[in-house]
């Protein structure tokens, strides 16, 4: 069975893992580390999204092997005004989408700042229809998308 | 841009909290992961189970080979009919003991070769990781006799029959002579249409650990109705009630989804006994499909007869829905077309087919949702015919009391929804004509539809504790998903005992608290309203009487009407005292009360209240399309609602769940629907790929307004919230594609090739 290590939120983690296992269940299942949620397994819910070198990633179809001394940040190493954005502008309900949406919301930051383009704009500020656009891979049945958006615009802006 | 709450404070008088857009307590759990989820709590012998799930509509399981999966390492068991131990049969529906709604199906799973339903679990693997016992109940090979099944359900719908009624709930009614006042009525219109299945598709899937310690079992579940889940279980698995512990702090998204006890949390529970180990059953996405019912498809007819002048003669409401052979039970689908406009004859009607299939079960708005879509599709279409503007419509029939029943409104303020509506929504600029509204190349249409939704309480028992500090610790089963239920529960509290709100503590989420109310029918929080309040006013009493048995105390002598809970304690002109004081001085540690309520005399209450009184929240919805002239593509480009909900306890919680209905709706209108394949009952996209939710970019800014009127019949004049978002919403849609288009789509949702 191979050994991997990576970093989690900042401390070294190695494990044997079978090679078929997904990142999101070693994290969830192996390391304890259940911030990043399952909702479908299959990369349509954006869920179990988590930031792997501060890029973010559905966790569900990344298999744990291919992240052999990578670096992952999940919602429990996050320290970021989003947090706090979030609450204010009450973007969840339930709150079982939440890690995935504010992981996804800051690389999103990251992938804009970096100057990636979407089908909304290639380049510019970003704006309302930009960040809506930019974050439709996490799927939120709550409904809280309004609250996301604005905590997500109040903090970039 | 701007966030709005609600623009008027409550008229309450006396609330320091209440009203106001307080931060959800749970928020620092939710946004750092902290939150644990039903699927998250670790045992050290945890084991793992997947399900085998049948793949015929109906038959009989001849053979079912287990031996390749049971060959797999790190396999514990493979449980089937043929091996499982046997839970008790699922208890019959009975309004005598509601908790007997619980009962998802009929089915004792594991305990039949029977199989009802593609889908159906046949056998469960438990196994020491979640990927094995996923591969291994791949393997496990079943053979089937197949037996004729009816699944289809357009084909079926011509022969419904009518429903039985449940007393709870509305079904049909006539008034005058409705069909001969629609064929003499100089306008009029008769419209069929259709609506799909839908499912719940909470972004949780149903997951549950079980651990049994002798013949205790605890289940960590996400669940909407903690005693009923409960009482289930315990006859189940034939251990007293007091032997089933439900831990249930966070459910990641419900929607009626998790009101009951289905196959995953009862096969959870058989497969820790049978195994004694601690088990995890985390369903798949496809697993919640095949598991959990979702909402009936429904086929609707109705027709309207008008005078020239827009008042109506006629209304005729009758629907179809689908139940199963195996459970489930009759949607109210023209329960809000009693109340909602005032014509002379009325034909109200619900049929029901029974199929081969998972029954349905309540989803947000069971009934109402899908109802309001026709009989408001059908009021824009008449008012097209009339060729009158739909709000003019509306107003020209707004009932003065219930229109077939003739039962008093408590509250009724739908003429002031539509007019704040139409100002903040910019009514008067929409042109009345057809497809000739343009933003560019978008052709824009606006439309608008009524929300409706009945308001019911069910009992809840609440304990409230003062402790020596002045902390209050407020107690109840209650459900959290994502309501805000700890917080307004606080603020109700925190202005009852007049203390800061940040010295209340809410426990909910465990069978071990006083039971709650279900988190159902939109009263969770009104009936815990009630409960805290009844406890609460029980406190200061105590706490009253307390202090006036102290030598010295300033309360000495007074009653409590004369006296103002605030500032921590009891207050009057000429002396006040802190609970923390009156507490000390009676060398007290705590002081508590509790409130009560039973289910038999809230059953009684209702069915009776309902024939005297129509108490419901009440909205008006606004949608702005554009849709694209080239491929009919429908997008929402703006959204607002104005609604009657009464007293709004928290704008910020309240203006989210409002909103969430909405989104609900817009996905119901223009994407959402579950496939079920004609001829053997297969869900065919049991996925979030192929299942096509609202994501980011089909939501617009939703503004939501609050009349915040308290209803003069309700604990702090509060209305339900939960679902009177989702009504309405549809139709809201359709009417306003109709007004871009100039095309009526009967059938949902409205997906580009109806257009085309």
């Amino acid at each position: 069975m191979p050994e991997i290590r990576m970093k989690v939120n900042g401390s070294v983690a190695s494990l044997e893992v079978e090679p078929w296992v997904s990142l999101l269940d070693a994290l969830r299942e192996r390391l304890g580390v259940t911030g990043p949620k399952k909702g479908c397994d299959q990369g349509a819910c954006g869920a179990c999204t988590v930031l792997a070198d501060g890029v973010r990633i559905n966790s569900c179809l990344a298999l744990a092997v291919q992240y052999d001394g990578r670096e992952i940040t999940t919602i429990e190493g996050v320290s970021h005004p989003l947090q706090e954005a979030f609450i204010r502008h009450d973007g969840f309900q339930c709150g079982y989408c939440t890690p995935g949406q504010i992981c996804s919301a800051i690389g999103m930051l990251a992938e804009h700042t970096a100057g990636m383009p979407s089908a909304v704009a290639d380049s510019g500020p970003l704006t309302e229809a930009e960040v809506r656009e930019r974050m439709s891979g996490n799927l939120c049945r709550c409904g809280a998308y309004n609250g996301i958006v604005d905590a997500i615009m109040e903090v970039s802006g | 841009m701007s966030v709005k709450y609600a623009e008027t404070e409550p008229a309450t008088g006396k609330s320091t909290y209440v009203g106001q857009g307080v931060d959800r307590r749970d928020g620092p759990a939710k946004t750092t992961g902290q939150a644990r989820f039903a699927a998250e709590f670790p045992y050290p012998d945890l084991a793992y189970a997947a399900l085998v799930h049948a793949t015929i509509a109906r038959g009989r399981i001849t053979a079912l080979d287990t031996t390749a999966a049971r060959a797999v390492r790190g396999v514990i068991d493979v449980l089937t009919h043929e091996n499982a131990p046997a839970m008790k049969p699922a208890p019959k529906m009975s309004v005598l003991d509601l908790s007997s709604i619980a009962s998802g199906t009929s089915v004792n799973y594991l305990a039949t070769d029977e199989v009802h339903w593609n889908g159906q679990p046949i056998a469960v693997v438990v196994a020491e990781t979640p990927e094995t016992a996923r591969y291994a109940a791949s393997l496990v090979r079943p053979s089937y006799q197949e037996l004729p099944a009816s699944v289809d359900f357009a084909a079926e719908e011509p022969n419904a029959v009518p429903e039985k009624g449940i007393p709870i709930m509305e079904s049909g009614a006539d008034k005058g002579d409705a069909h001969a006042a629609l064929a003499a009525a100089p306008v009029s219109v008769d419209l069929r249409f259709s609506t799909p299945p839908y499912n719940h598709n909470a972004i949780e899937p149903h997951a549950t650990t079980a651990v049994w310690d002798g013949d205790h079992l605890t289940l960590h579940e996400g669940a909407q109705n903690i005693p009923w889940l409960r009482k289930h279980l315990a006859q189940r698995f034939g251990v007293p009630e007091t032997s089933v512990r439900i831990l249930s702090p966070y459910v990641g998204g419900a929607f009626g989804g998790k009101s009951r006890a289905w196959a995953g949390t009862l096969l959870a529970a058989l497969a820790a006994r049978a195994t004694g180990r601690a088990v995890r059953l985390a369903l798949t996405r496809a697993g919640v499909y095949h598991t959990v019912g979702g909402r009936t498809p429904s086929a609707q007819r109705v027709a309207l007869g008008a005078d020239a002048a827009g008042r109506l003669t006629a209304l005729i409401h009758t629907s179809v829905s689908r139940t199963a052979r195996i459970g489930g039970m009759p949607e109210p689908i023209t329960a809000a077309s009693h109340h909602l406009y005032a014509a002379p004859n009325i034909h109200l009607a619900q049929n029901v087919v029974q199929l081969d299939l998972l029954p349905n079960t309540f989803m947000r708005a069971p009934g109402e949702s899908i109802g309001t879509f026709a009989v408001e599709s059908a009021m824009d279409e008449l008012a097209w015919q009339l060729g009158m503007d739909p709000i003019e419509l509306r107003m020209r029939n707004e009932p003065e009391r219930g229109p077939v029943g003739g039962q008093r409104f408590t509250h009724r303020m739908l003429k002031e929804a539509y007019a704040l509506g139409a100002e903040r929504f910019g009514w008067s600029e929409r042109d009345p004509r057809p497809g000739v509204m343009r933003d560019g190349r978008w052709l824009v249409g606006m439309g608008v539809a009524t929300a409706f939704h009945p308001s019911m309480r069910m009992p809840a028992q609440v304990t409230v504790r003062l402790e020596a500090d002045g902390t209050l610790v407020v107690r109840s089963g209650m459900h959290e998903m994502g309501m805000g239920t700890a917080t307004v529960q606080a603020q109700i509290a925190a202005d009852e005992m007049g203390v800061p709100l940040e010295s209340v503590h809410v426990e909910y989420g465990d069978s071990d608290l006083p039971p709650g109310p279900g988190a159902i029918g939109s009263v969770q929080t009104a009936s815990a309203a009630a409960g805290v309040i009844d406890a609460c006013a029980k406190l200061k009493k105590s706490a009253l009487a307390l202090a006036r048995r102290a030598p010295g105390s300033p309360l000495r002598g007074r009653k409590l009407e004369e006296l103002q809970a605030r500032d921590g304690g009891l207050h009057h002109a000429r002396g006040s005292q802190t609970y923390a004081e009156i507490l000390t001085a009676a060398g007290r540690d705590h002081l508590e009360a509790e409130s009560k309520a039973g289910m038999l005399g809230f059953v009684a209450r209702t069915v009776l209240e309902r024939r005297r009184k129509v108490r419901a929240a009440t909205g008006a919805q606004f949608c702005e399309v554009r849709v694209d002239p080239d491929t009919m593509e429908v997008r929402v480009s703006r959204w607002l609602g104005v609604f009657d909900v009464g007293t709004v306890i928290n704008a910020k919680t309240a203006a989210s769940q409002l909103r969430g209905g909405i989104v609900m709706g817009i996905g119901m209108a223009l994407s959402e629907q579950t496939l079920i394949d004609g001829r053997d009952g297969r869900i065919v996209n049991p996925s979030l790929s192929e299942y096509h939710l609202p994501v980011h970019a089909d939501v617009p800014h939703i503004d939501v307004h609050y009349l915040n009127e308290p209803d003069p019949t309700t604990p702090l004049g509060l209305l339900g919230i939960g679902e009177v978002g989702i009504t309405g919403v549809a139709a809201a849609v359709a009417n306003a594609v109709r007004h871009a288009t100039g095309r009526r789509v009967l059938d949902l949702p409205i997906t580009l090739d109806k257009l085309l």
